[in-house]
């Protein structure tokens, strides 16, 4: 089928900016409508953020299947879409991660003009530090394995990160840094723009987005999926995807499923904002702590889960105390700096830290989910593996390991090696 | 920060333990079969809400605990030695 147009009015450029200045800025419309539900979709999409946004985009834009609903329990973008450190990078060392991940990256790469919409997209560089031989070693193999797939990775040795980031303390007596291992195509987005675009240029195509109209049943007949029961009243589907990373265990719960999934928080932090100083994404190797500077100026960081099945949404103290400690031996001067604001998400954590996006054995039921802390980077090629497997009733090559009986059949994507206990990955 | 009340050191911070996953998981018999063990290795219920867990009290006494924890509001509804149970239910 060819894809519908997009509506041309509305389309954001400098001559719009121009003409809009002109005239008292009183043409701009909202970025996306908010309609009643339907009777019936195409496709519901469970879940408004940055992975439902971008499949109902995809559907649209790719497949042109424009009849179609987000429907979203709150306002959309504000579970993990708005609660990210904002990284982008595809520096992963499996082929069936590095296979996604970097199909994912080479949409960012053209994301702003595919969305008419700019996310910011900063390709600043990714750097993940060592601080020993064996780490060397480890790092060397992940980045040949990079570069066999045709994905771009460069060793640097400790002067070389001296020169790209001179505030890290090179010479700390424990975890003194042998070098780095640098992706210069990764980098930062601005999270709130990428679902702001993706919901912009869906609705633009006829996509309903409906927000408050949370689902509390997914209703099925004979094997078959027949519409989604919500808080507004039941909206019938002849498929449904549920992108609710963080919530997926109870959307399978209401579909009769178990999941290899533990729900657990991931904390966040930024500081009061202060000159450019940070350029890149730095990431600390003796301890999980990474680090960048938004373009406001405050520092962005983040480290490990808190460790124990949390849907909460805060975080705990002893995270705080191990981050912050991290943090200064990476960089002393980060000690004279104020934390201005700290929150958490939940992850949904599966059994060897990767995801899935895959058919269910539900007729017209798809699952997105499963995405450790990996999910932000994956919105765009999440998105666009969902939407294919969901048009075509198959995944793409891209997303054909990524499935739920991957754990059954042996045939785990496990990056870390850490064994079948989510809070560990 | 949880207070966790190890039934044999009283309420000590969170920090003194490890957490080391769901308790209600159990392990199958050797002829099981299959699917038992694939449940019992991989499927979790992951509640939102009572969830019975196990933590290891490692910067104290050493056990192994069960301890009645809501996932959702942090609350701490009850602790038992490794070998006892959880009372049946929390409202």
């Amino acid at each position: 089928m060819p894809a519908r147009p997009e509506r041309m009015t509305d389309r954001y450029s400098a001559w719009r900016l121009l003409k809009e200045s002109l005239s008292g800025n009183r043409g701009w419309k909202p970025a996306w409508r908010k309609p009643e539900p339907k009777a019936s979709y195409d496709v519901i999409i469970v879940g408004g953020g940055g992975h439902g946004l971008a499949t109902a985009h995809y559907l649209a834009s790719v497949h042109g299947i424009t009849n179609v609903a987000v429907v979203e329990k709150g306002p959309i973008g504000l579970g993990n879409g708005g609660r990210n450190t904002t990284i982008v990078r595809s520096n992963y060392g499996l082929p069936s991660n590095t296979r996604f991940y970097e199909h994912s990256l080479k949409l960012w790469e053209g994301l702003e003009q595919d969305l008419n919409y700019n996310v910011m997209m900063s390709q600043r560089g990714v750097l993940n530090l060592f601080h020993s031989d064996s780490q060397r070693d480890i790092a060397a193999r992940r980045g040949n394995s990079m570069r066999i797939q045709g994905v771009d990775a460069e060793l640097l040795d400790r002067e070389a990160v001296r020169s790209v980031a001179p505030f890290i303390e090179l010479d700390n007596p424990m975890f003194p840094i042998f070098g780095g291992l640098m992706q210069r195509r990764g980098g930062t987005a601005r999270h709130d723009a990428v679902i702001w675009g993706f919901a912009r240029a869906a609705d633009r195509r006829g996509v309903d987005i409906i927000e408050h109209c949370e689902v509390t049943g997914i209703r099925r007949e004979a094997g078959r999926v027949t519409g989604v029961e919500t808080t507004r009243g039941f909206i019938g589907a002849k498929k449904v995807g549920v992108a609710v990373a963080g919530n997926t265990s109870r959307l399978a719960t209401m579909a009769g499923l178990s999941l290899p999934v533990e729900s657990h928080l991931l904390q966040a932090f930024v500081s009061e904002a202060i000159k450019p100083m940070i350029d890149g994404v730095v990431t600390f190797g003796a301890g999980h702590f990474y680090i960048s500077q938004s373009d406001k100026g405050g520092l962005v960081f983040g480290g490990d889960l808190d460790g124990y099945n949390s849907y909460s949404q805060r975080g705990n103290l002893p995270v705080v105390e191990h981050l912050l400690g991290a943090a200064v031996s990476m960089i002393p001067a980060l000690s004279r700096l104020r934390v201005l604001r700290q929150w958490a998400g939940i992850m949904d954590m599966t059994m060897d830290s990767s995801p899935f996006i895959c058919k269910t054995p539900i007729d017209g039921l798809y699952f997105n989910g499963g995405w450790c802390y990996g999910g932000f980077k994956a919105t765009p090629g999440s998105g666009w593996c969902f939407a294919h497997t969901i048009a075509r009733n198959e995944p793409h090559a891209f997303n054909a390991d990524l499935t739920i009986d991957r754990f059954r059949d042996g045939r785990m994507i496990d990056e870390r090696g850490a064994g079948p206990n989510p809070w560990a990955q | 920060m949880h207070l966790i009340p190890c039934p044999y050191c009283g309420e000590r911070p969170q920090d003194e333990f490890h957490y080391r996953g769901d308790a209600t998981v159990k392990r199958p018999a050797p002829d099981a079969g299959e699917q038992a063990f694939y449940d019992y290795v991989y499927t979790r219920a992951n509640p939102r809400g009572w969830h019975d867990e196990w933590w290891q009290h490692y910067a104290g006494c050493r056990q192994w605990i069960r301890v009645r924890r809501n996932t959702l509001t942090h609350a701490v509804a009850a602790s038992a030695g490794p070998a006892d149970a959880l009372p049946e239910a929390t409202p």
